[in-house]
This record gives structure tokens, sequence and C-alpha cells, in this order.
């Protein structure tokens, strides 16, 4: 085969460019969100530069949210570390399911795609046709990149402009990234009609742990537990729904 | 304990979970259930995000995230795009919120 430098440059460049487009509906969803804890941190009495690091370093919406809270309430940092962890070990379920389909990645492409996990990127990326291939890592960058620059330039902003701008304001913008669930499931109901009974299990087993484990927790065990009904035969999905729909 | 300290450690046992499965071993055969069970895991996952969770759009009022769950239901039964679900949804929120306020 010919090398034709420019040409996979080019490659690069579009998959690049359609992973940022593809981030678009997260991007929409994570930055006022992100302004709204840039916000409440800055009225939780946190230094711009302790709201951007957390940002930077922890990138975990809810657990950020939480953790200004708990700081403007005086919690200690051992309550504060534990907590986050509670809510976030679910994270470890979506990313095992991710790996799976991102096993032609370098180990050191897994390792940073698995770092840019978070409900929307591993949920967008589960329902979106991703083809291997040499570009497949530049498209990934797209989307997790573009997520996460929101994230955090959100954040900065929310606490640079947090006397102008009403935090309840940016935070009803939290609908949005329930649309993108929605609008994510709804396509693969109407192609797997087993997708909405597994959906609802989860969604259940969710509903009903909530109040007991936390939110976190009730996720994590709503995923497990969901997906459990997907075992049985008659109410199982297709193991690699983008592949089955280029075919 | 001083901010830099509470976020270290919120980095690290976020990261943990994410990271954690990149580094098992991918050549293992996974045995059938287990590999229809991690084919579900992505419509459970979707299913437990969306419910309970939207209800806490407006925690004193569950049914604006529900109205605003069914603004984007809609186009997506349509088959419309992810941003046309989005923009139905906001604006059902929106809508409320102002006629509420």
């Amino acid at each position: 085969m010919i090398r034709m430098p420019a040409f996979a440059n080019r490659g690069r460049f579009e998959a690049l460019y359609r992973g940022m487009a593809m981030a678009f509906p997260i991007m929409l969803g994570y930055f006022p969100l992100a302004v709204a804890y840039g916000i409440l941190s800055f009225q939780a009495g946190l230094p711009l530069r302790s709201t951007a690091a957390m940002s930077v370093l922890v990138y975990a919406g809810a657990s950020q949210f939480m953790a200004v809270n708990m700081l403007g309430l005086g919690a200690a940092g051992t309550e504060i570390v534990l907590a986050c962890f509670m809510i976030n070990i679910r994270h470890i379920v979506m990313s095992m399911s991710l790996m799976q389909r991102l096993a032609d990645l370098t180990p050191a492409g897994r390792k940073a795609a698995a770092l840019g996990v978070t409900d929307e990127t591993f949920a967008l990326l589960s329902f979106s046709e991703i083809r291997s291939g040499p570009t497949k890592g530049w498209l990934l960058a797209g989307v997790l990149v573009s997520a996460y620059g929101a994230w955090v330039s959100g954040s900065v902003v929310g606490a640079l402009l947090s006397t102008v701008i009403p935090g309840d304001l940016a935070a009803s913008m939290a609908i949005a990234l329930y649309a993108m669930f929605i609008g994510l499931l709804v396509p693969n109901v109407k192609r797997h009609p087993p997708a909405l009974t597994i959906a609802a299990a989860g969604a259940l087993l969710c509903t009903v742990l909530t109040p007991q484990v936390g939110a976190g927790w009730a996720i994590a065990f709503g995923t497990l537990g969901g997906g459990l009904v997907g075992v049985l035969h008659a109410a199982s999905v297709p193991e690699d729904a983008d592949q089955e729909e280029q075919a | 304990m001083p901010y830099f300290w509470i976020i270290l450690g919120m980095a690290v046992v976020t990261a943990v979970p994410r990271v954690l499965p990149a580094f098992l071993p991918l050549e293992m055969e996974l045995p059938s259930w287990v590999r229809r069970w991690l084919a579900a895991v992505p419509y459970a996952a979707l299913g437990a995000l969306i419910f309970p969770g939207i209800l806490s759009v407006d925690p004193s009022r569950p049914w604006v995230g529900l109205l605003g769950g069914l603004g984007a239901l809609l186009p997506a039964w349509k088959g419309m795009p992810l941003g046309a679900s989005l923009a139905a949804a906001v604006a059902v929120v929106y809508a409320l919120q102002w006629l509420l306020h």
C-alpha cells in the first residue's frame, strides 16, 4: 500500500472534527452545568484556582457539586473523598463495558480514553457508530477532549462571572443531559425492543435503591442488575450494535 | 485540610474506577452470558441514569423534569437528531420555569 501522508493527516483531522461534532450535545449540557458548579464553588468560598483544579483533576459533575456543598457546610476532607468514591464507583461498570468496544486501540490509548469516561461520554460512545481503523483514536479524542474542555472552561467562566449569572438559570439546563440520554435510548428501543425491558429494569432498580444507598451506588447496581436481564435469551440485545448497523 | 489534598484525594478515587478496566487483559475469552451482560449494560445504564434522576431537574416539582423528558421523547421517536431532543426538552423546562415564577 502506498502511504500518502497528506491524505492520512486529513483523515485524522476529519475524525477529530467528527468527534467534536458528536460531542456537541454533551458540551451543550456540560457548559451551563459547569458554570453552575463554578458559581456554587465561589459561593462556598473556594478560590478560582481550586475551583478550576477540581474540574481539571476530578472531572465528575455530581461529585464536584457535592464537594463544594459539603465544603460550604464545613465537612471533613475524608468525608468528602469517601462520598466522592461512592458516587463514582459506577464508572467501573461503564468503563468495563466501553473497553470491550475499544479493544483495537493501543493500551495507552485505552487508558487515556478510560480517563475520559463519564455517564455522558460513555452513553454517547456506546450508541455511536465508531468504525475501527487508524483514525478511531482521533475520533475518540475529539469526543472526549471536547466534553472535558466544555466542563473545565464552564467552571472557570462560572467562578469568574459568579456575581452576574444567576445560578438557578444555569442549573435548569440540567434537563439537557437527560434529554441526551433519552435521545440515545429511544432509537435503540425502536430497533431492539428488548432494550426497553433492560432499561426499565435498570431504572426500576435504581429507583428502589436510591433512598437506601444513594444515587451513585444505585446507578451502579441498577446498571449491573438491569444488564442481567439482557443475559436471558428472550431479552438479549446484539453484542455490537454499531457493527450490525453498518452491515 | 487544605483544598489541595481534598481535590487530590477526589481525583484519585474518581480516576481509579475509570481506568481500572483498561488494565484488565482483553485476550481472555468471556463466556457468552457475560458478553450478553456487557452488551446490555449500556441500556441498563441509560435507564438508571434517566430515572429517578430526571425527577430532580426541579427538585420541588418532579413533574417539570418528566415533562421535559417527554419533550425529548417525541423528536427522538420521530427519528430526529439528538440536538432536536435537547432543544425540545430545554424549551419545555424553560417555558415551565418561566410560567411558574
